[in-house]
């Protein structure tokens, strides 16, 4: 398979692989919102919540990847198909902003990992 | 159906790329199709307009227009029921193909599309085109035949092609026909090329750009459903590529 096509079909199968995750994430995200609000919400008990966990950074850190990098792709589909911005410069373009908004995430979750 | 009684106003490209519509006045006809419509006009009202029909009867795939903006086989469409209240017909040539003249489009890109996306079978034994030896035993009720089944009755008259909004982003883009034409020879398992066909209708141009809104499976005037296919396309090679079988 040529290497152009072989990437285009990866970041394919990244965006499904991440929406499987991000089913899962967000369904375990929005459970725990609910579940934590009932008691009303405070800086105080989110921080208890998350501050040294290592269980909830890693959940949170593999959410904000999958987060990233699937949304760009999808923005990438969209851009090529509407404004006609394709090719490699495009391609790479859109996935450092997939890192980057992956990082501002993790960068988040860390923070209150360490907190 | 009892006789259609007046006059209908039908609206027609005439030109190539660059043109405009032209009205003409045609009696309604009882029974009649868009095909007997644009017939009639360039019988009795103007012989220059360019059209193109074989068969009439809905198995060449030769007649498909854009009829009041939606591909369909003229001759296998009635008049009556695309007709609006206002009495209106407006006939384009089929979109997402280049225009030669009026009613008639440019077919090779699209069946080029079909050579790009290896749409033609090969024989697993014998490569060099000789016959087999042996005749493949495929049991019609395998998974493979009836996938196989499912899309083979495709005539290759562009509706879905022209009825696809992918194509209209993006020229590259193979296209449904060609796409279920591939699914139905990796599914024959007669056929020895699977691999170079799966590299083929891998990528943007290729099944990873569908997004399943199944204008082509709606509109396929055979009622096959390319959109089924590319999906399996992408699983297989989903799949292939996850457990690293070569694709």
């Amino acid at each position: 398979m040529n290497r152009v096509a072989q990437g285009q079909m990866h970041l394919w199968i990244a965006q499904r692989v991440t929406a499987m995750v991000l089913a899962l994430a967000v369904t375990v995200h929005l459970v725990t919102i609910i579940l934590a609000v009932r008691g009303g919400l405070t800086a105080a008990e989110i921080l208890g919540r998350l501050r040294g966990d290592a269980l909830w950074l890693g959940f949170y850190a593999v959410f904000a990847l999958c987060a990233g990098l699937h949304g760009a792709i999808g923005l990438r589909n969209i851009a090529g198909e509407t404004l006609g911005w394709r090719g490699r410069g495009f391609d790479l373009a859109w996935l450092g902003i997939g890192l980057a908004t992956a990082g501002f995430g993790i960068r988040a979750a860390w923070g209150l990992y360490a907190a | 159906m009892v006789e259609a009684a007046g006059t209908l106003e039908v609206s027609i490209w005439r030109g190539g790329a660059e043109g405009a519509m032209q009205r003409y006045q045609v009696p309604a006809r009882g029974n009649q199709t868009v095909l007997d419509i644009v017939t009639h006009i360039q019988r009795e009202l103007d012989p220059s307009l360019a059209y193109r029909f074989a068969c009439r009867v809905g198995m060449c795939g030769s007649c498909a227009m854009m009829v009041n903006g939606r591909a369909r086989w003229t001759c296998r469409t009635h008049a009556s029921r695309v007709i609006g209240a206002d009495g209106r017909l407006g006939l384009r040539p089929l979109a997402n193909l280049p225009v030669i003249r009026d009613l008639a489009t440019d077919m090779a890109p699209f069946f080029d599309k079909w050579a790009r996306a290896r749409g033609r079978f090969q024989p697993k034994d014998a490569p060099d085109g000789a016959v087999p030896q042996e005749f493949h035993v495929v049991p019609p009720a395998s998974k493979q035949r009836r996938e196989a089944d499912a899309g083979i009755e495709c005539i290759g008259c562009g509706v879905c092609h022209a009825s696809c909004d992918v194509v209209a982003w993006n020229p590259d883009y193979l296209g449904p026909a060609a796409l279920n034409r591939a699914w139905t020879l990796v599914n024959d398992v007669r056929d020895g090329a699977r691999q170079e066909r799966m590299e083929a209708v891998a990528g943007d141009a290729g099944c990873h750009s569908c997004h399943s809104t199944q204008s082509c499976t709606e509109r396929c005037p055979k009622q096959l459903d390319p959109s089924a296919a590319i999906a399996g396309l992408k699983r297989s090679l989903f799949w292939d590529t996850l457990l690293g079988r070569r694709a």
